[in-house]
């Protein structure tokens, strides 16, 4: 299983090492009934494939989309998604929580 | 994130290690702490403050807003007995993703046959804890009722503050328990942080349902903070 925070870094590593466009997105804060804790990841590869999770399923698809651009820019981006967020009501963070999430890429 | 750090990252995981990345947010600029190197960091008095409660977070230093990824050790359970009980607690706590370790020196107990997914260990708590290392990462649960087997693994679990520890009998067994790890010196303390009888009280039955109560207890000890008051 893959569901430690720790063993998703451990894999992120192997991606890169074989050759892969990796990009790391962890939770930095939640507000609210948020549904992943603070420093929860999330890894995306260049083909869009992802391990781990940052709201338990709520927002992992505009992360996802997000992670193309940090990997093709190189750089960071902090994602806010909330409520209150007409974009992230869309992707559905409807439990009432907000999250700011750091989307960085692997140099 | 450098790859190196990422590196850095695993390989202290992989050691059992506990290290924190320091993240400038409006910089990207990154560095990992170990815990060893914490009392002589600048951010030491943060950075121990995070070590202690495992959590990550953003902490504000000199106007500057840092994030703290902390990493601490897997959890790993430490079972003494390859019981019944055993059987049942090792494939529900892979599930948790706590790596487990069977110690039994009773060889018709500690086979591989029963215990086909996890290490199981013949030999006597005095030999192979030194070996296996117990930390404050450690939940240890003993099952045996013996106090030859159980009492050198409760001394052990003791001394190197596991954070959960827990035994199996009743009132009266445990009695007699706390009885002799007064008469061996350890104070009413720590005496106090043996869960006894071991698990939540979910009036579990059988073997699985009190496999059940011990991980219930071991979570709820782990996250005590994110707890309901």
């Amino acid at each position: 299983m893959l569901a430690t925070d720790t063993d998703i870094l451990k894999e992120a590593e192997a991606w890169k090492r074989a050759g892969r466009g990796v990009a790391v997105a962890t939770v930095v804060e939640t507000w609210g009934s948020a549904p992943r804790p603070v420093g929860s990841h999330l890894v995306v590869d260049g083909e869009g494939n992802f391990l781990g999770s940052v709201s338990g399923g709520c927002v992992e698809g505009a992360v996802i989309e997000e992670a193309a651009d940090v990997l093709a820019d190189g750089a960071p981006r902090m994602l806010e998604f909330g409520v209150a967020d007409e974009t992230a009501w869309k992707v559905g963070l409807s439990c009432g929580g907000k999250i700011r999430v750091y989307v960085e890429r692997v140099d | 994130m450098r790859l190196d750090l990422l590196s850095t990252l695993n390989a202290e995981r992989a050691a059992r290690r506990a290290a924190i990345l320091v993240t400038d947010i409006a910089t990207n600029e990154q560095r990992v702490v170990r815990e060893s190197e914490a009392a002589q960091d600048p951010l030491a008095d943060l950075l121990a403050e995070r070590f202690r409660s495992g959590k990550s977070g953003i902490v504000e230093h000199g106007g500057l807003q840092l994030f703290f990824t902390v990493q601490v050790p897997p959890v790993k359970i430490v079972t003494i007995g390859a019981v019944h009980i055993s059987q049942a607690l090792a494939p529900i706590a892979r599930q948790l993703d706590f790596d487990v370790t069977i110690i039994d020196p009773r060889t018709a107990f500690a086979t591989p046959e029963r215990f086909p997914d996890v290490p199981v260990l013949a030999e006597w708590p005095d030999a192979a804890l030194p070996r296996i290392g117990l930390d404050r990462y450690t939940a240890m649960a003993v099952l045996t009722h013996d106090p030859k087997i159980d009492d050198p693994a409760l001394d052990a679990a003791l001394r190197a503050e596991c954070f959960y520890i827990g035994a199996l009998g009743s009132k009266k067994t445990h009695a007699r328990r706390v009885e002799r790890l007064t008469a061996a010196d350890f104070g009413e303390e720590a005496v106090a942080r043996i869960h006894a009888p071991i698990g939540l009280d979910i009036g579990a039955v059988s073997p699985a349902e009190i496999a059940l109560s011990i991980l219930a207890e071991i979570v709820a000890t782990l996250r005590r903070d994110r707890r309901r008051k």
